[in-house]
């Protein structure tokens, strides 16, 4: 046992803790980790003898590497996605997709814009013109089941010679073939609560020496209880952090050292998607893959991938700068499931799974500090994904093998883990690699949304057919200012707003009540794809939430929550783990929370500190869905 | 005492999946069953967690977990598994899936725990799950104490309080919600677990590393065999049903609700 109490914002930072030595220490197992993994692993394969990979904490014996995931199976509560698999595939070469679950080589691509068939959507005026038009020339225009298929995509788009893929069974499949080898041991269901910095009085030095695990044993404060387990101290000479997009240990860095000047992770969207069986009778062939956008709100871009097995992901991404506070995403999914051109192939089918994750979409933007003393930073959480052309998996994995490389070039040369030298192989390797330049081409690409929704696609365009020399200049505010206030002047307003508030007094959510309350039509329930919120929870892996853990979610004034009206947190929970309690104070459910991190971007108030009033910290438990 | 204690647990797919059963070419099976998560069946996760408790309470004690499954699954398993408790792994690689055969089962999970090396039989408890919680024949861990000659079995146990001497008490579930107690001279004896009364452990990541020195070692050299029962006709398969009825209420007081689910579960 020992002390070890130079750690950032730790509640407990004397309690005695077991710790192991290990010599690199990574969090969070995604597609960046795997590329990480998979590539230190080879290496040490093809030869195991080599003195580089002998362990300097354990002498004699091969590099100590150890992973620990949050979610309870490697498997669990990740998105199924179409990528160029451009890195995945130089990884493996003689890559068969008939060998991953779930996965099929891209087929066919259509990007469809899709009008309102119901006429509750938020269009603006231009768009309610050019709607009109396509109506009025749909027979010429090919224009069908509300449905405008785009007659040429810009090439950034294309995910030709990609994959369509589950990323829970992807993730299965990689990790297997990692820990066949008995290099590297992965953890689940172990959270990580915070990065270890090593003692220093005047805070000169900034080095991670390691993580901390989270403590075990605790109510949901975070108090002992009978069985209280400290989380344990992994020292390591090179921390990898992969923890994602609002992992704890990065936003822990991140706000430890700061941002890159002008960096700032201000864009965010919320994925969801049903997995669905389609009906015996489909005949859309597996590597389908559809694009939308326009439906179910101007703002809200949709997907359909179809998987071997009659299986097909179909799903929304609602942004940070969709700005009305009712960001209802799971009423806005059924919505779109049901508009005319998915529904000819989606009625009748079963949903067999659902599951729902945050995405960094500020790119490039939000690029933290890649490298530091002892640690280095990888995936989504790094700012690698390209938010032209909504690809991250691949580029995520590519920036794990870059570390990996990076990781086996210092080895080999004897060097240590020290900011400069990762900053001369790993940085270096990343500033020169397609990654960084699609990244680059792609960082103001999305500018022209917070203009308008016209303003940008044109935006888009411009990036895209100039590869990022021209776009749309614009400030993008921080995304809890981009939730708009509810302006209840107009007495249109007014009367949506009573109707629903008497929905609200009858057992619904303001949110939910709001957008009938809108035009939007009630679900009709069918109990086999159109089914309650609650019912989605239980579908196709439930969620599960390990007791002993504090809750992650933390409402740091309660006194802002009574006093914020839209409570758009609780429109965005994904799993409805956030309610409202009389007091006006949201409820957090654990046992619910799917750890999308919606609540995270989607409060609307901040402290005297800055801060936005929700915490979200680093917690146990998750979706157990493996068809994600 | 010290014990020697073997615990026999299957891999089934994670309960809280969608399992939609199948007919395979091999007899009844559960669709892409290798794609969803594996978990320790948890009826006989409880008994390897009361084995555990036994073993620290017993000096001088071991335990052995012996498994079969496919390989890439048990791994996957053991992650998750490994970090709870200590135990030896002894691994059997099979493509087994779907509602495989209990007498190959337990044929090849005997022959085994026959070759663990340094057991003792006289100090033998075999546990097991009473149940699967995915599947299930219900008489596999009998089978297997057949065939390693252990005729004092006890099925659907909670408790089991082992005296100094080595006799033990025991505590199984019968009819009416009750417990039959039954005293036992002691080792060998088979107990298929039901719940019993731990939780399930933290955990612990120093534990895990331990076992890791004999679990990747353990499937590494996992024997392979086959299931594959000549002649064998499945006359029927089936999963448990499930029922939801969803209503959201609001302010319901706790009574009204336990009143509800008194009458709710009556009415079925």
């Amino acid at each position: 046992m020992s002390r070890f109490e130079d750690t950032a914002g730790s509640s407990t930072p004397d309690i005695e803790r077991a710790i192991i030595e290990a010599d690199i220490a990574c969090v969070g197992f995604g597609p960046a980790m795997g590329g990480f993994l998979t590539t230190l692993n080879r290496a040490w394969i093809e030869n195991p003898a080599d003195p580089m990979f002998e362990s300097k904490v354990a002498p004699g014996l091969p590099l100590q590497v150890i992973c620990y995931e949050r979610a309870d199976d490697m498997a669990a509560g990740v998105s199924g996605v179409v990528t160029t698999a451009r890195g995945i595939r130089a990884s493996f070469p003689d890559l068969n997709a008939a060998d991953i679950p779930m996965a099929a080589p891209v087929k066919s691509e259509r990007i469809l814009y899709l009008l309102d068939p119901i006429g509750a959507s938020r269009r603006p005026l231009a768009l309610r013109v050019g709607d009109r038009l396509l109506r009025g020339l749909s027979a010429h225009l090919g224009v069908r089941d509300y449905a405008y298929e785009l007659p040429w995509a810009p090439e950034f788009l294309h995910k030709t010679g990609g994959l369509v893929m589950s990323i829970g069974q992807f993730n299965q499949w990689v990790s297997a073939q990692i820990m066949a080898s008995g290099l590297v041991q992965i953890w689940p269901a172990m959270p990580v609560s915070q990065p270890l910095f090593a003692e220093n009085s005047d805070r000169t030095g900034d080095q991670v020496v390691g993580i901390r695990l989270a403590d075990q044993g605790v109510d949901k404060h975070g108090e002992s209880q009978n069985g209280f387990v400290a989380g344990m101290d992994v020292r390591a000479s090179l921390t990898v952090v992969g923890d994602g997009p609002f992992g704890a240990i990065g936003r822990v860095i991140d706000e430890r050292m700061g941002m890159p000047s002008g960096h700032d992770k201000r864009e965010w969207a919320l994925g969801m998607k049903f997995v669905i069986g389609l009906p015996a009778e489909t005949t859309l062939e597996a590597g389908t893959v559809w694009h939308t956008f326009g439906y179910p709100e101007p703002e809200i871009f949709g997907f359909l991938y179809v998987h071997p097995e009659r299986l097909a992901s179909v799903g929304i991404f609602v942004p940070s700068w969709l700005s009305d506070p009712s960001r209802t995403v799971y009423r806005y999914l059924q919505h779109f499931i049901q508009h005319p051109a998915l529904w000819r192939h989606l009625k009748s089918g079963t949903l067999r799974s659902w599951g729902a994750k945050s995405l960094d979409e500020s790119g490039q933007h939000g690029e933290p500090f890649l490298v530091g003393d002892g640690y280095a930073r990888i995936g989504e959480g790094s700012g690698s994904t390209n938010m032209l052309a909504g690809s991250g998996v691949d580029e995520a994995w590519s920036t794990g093998v870059q570390l990996a490389e990076s990781v086996i070039e210092l080895l080999r040369s004897r060097r240590g883990f020290t900011k400069e030298n990762l900053a001369e192989t790993y940085q270096k390797r990343r500033r020169a690699s397609w990654v960084e330049r699609n990244a680059r081409s792609a960082m103001n690409a999305r500018n022209g949304f917070h203009l308008g929704f016209i303003p940008g696609l044109i935006g888009m365009a411009l990036a895209g057919m100039t590869g990022g020399t021209v776009s749309l200049g614009a400030k993008i505010p921080p995304a809890h200012k981009q939730i708009k206030k509810r302006r209840i002047e107009s007495r249109k307003e007014l009367k949506r707003r009573e109707a629903a508030m008497v929905a609200v007094e009858d057992g619904r959510s303001l949110h939910d009540a709001m957008m009938s309350a809108r035009g939007w039509p009630e679900i009709e329930f069918d109990g086999k794809l159109l089914v309650s919120q609650q019912d989605a929870l239980l579908m196709g892996g439930k969620v599960q939430a390990m007791p002993g853990y504090a809750d992650h979610v933390i409402f740091r004034d309660a006194g802002l929550c009574i006093h914020c009206d839209d409570k758009t947190c609780i429109a965005m929970c994904s799993g409805q783990a956030l309610t409202l309690a009389s007091e006006g104070i949201p409820v957090f459910e654990r046992e619910k929370c799917v750890h999308c991190g919606a609540c995270l971007w989607n409060c609307g108030r901040t402290t005297a500190e800055g801060l936005t009033n929700i915490e979200f910290r680093a917690g146990a438990g998750g979706l157990h869905s493996a068809e994600n | 005492m010290p014990l020697h204690i073997v615990v026999c647990a299957g891999i089934v797919p994670d309960p809280l999946q969608t399992l939609e059963p199948i007919t395979g070419p091999n007899g009844p099976a559960l669709k892409n069953e290798m794609m969803l998560p594996g978990v320790l069946d948890p009826w006989a996760a409880s008994a390897l967690y009361e084995a555990a408790n036994l073993v620290a309470k017993n000096p001088g004690s071991k335990l052995w977990l012996v498994s079969l499954g496919p390989k890439a699954k048990l791994q996957q398993v053991m992650m998750t598994i490994a970090q709870k408790v200590s135990f030896e792994l002894v691994a059997v690689d099979s493509p087994s899936g779907g509602f495989a055969d209990a007498q190959a089962t337990a044929v090849a999970l005997a022959d085994a725990i026959s070759a663990i090396p340094g057991l003792d039989r006289t100090r033998l408890l075999l546990f097991g799950g009473w149940e699967s919680a995915s599947r299930g024949a219900g008489v596999t861990l009998q089978i297997i104490g057949e065939r390693l000659g252990i005729t004092d079995q006890f099925m659907g146990v909670d408790q089991v309080e082992v005296r100094e001497d080595g006799s033990f008490e025991v505590l199984e579930r019968v009819e009416g919600g009750k417990h039959q107690v039954s005293a036992c001279e002691g080792a060998p004896a088979v107990l298929g677990w039901a719940t019993g009364n731990l939780p399930e452990p933290r955990n612990n990541p120093q534990i895990g590393m331990a076992n890791m020195r004999t679990v990747l070692p353990a499937l590494q050299k996992a024997r392979q065999v086959s299931l594959a029962e000549a002649g064998l006709e499945y006359l029927s398969a089936g999963l448990p049903s499930q029922q939801r009825q969803t209503r959201v209420v609001k302010d319901m007081a706790p009574e009204a609700i336990a009143l509800e689910l008194a009458q709710w579960i009556g009415a079925e």
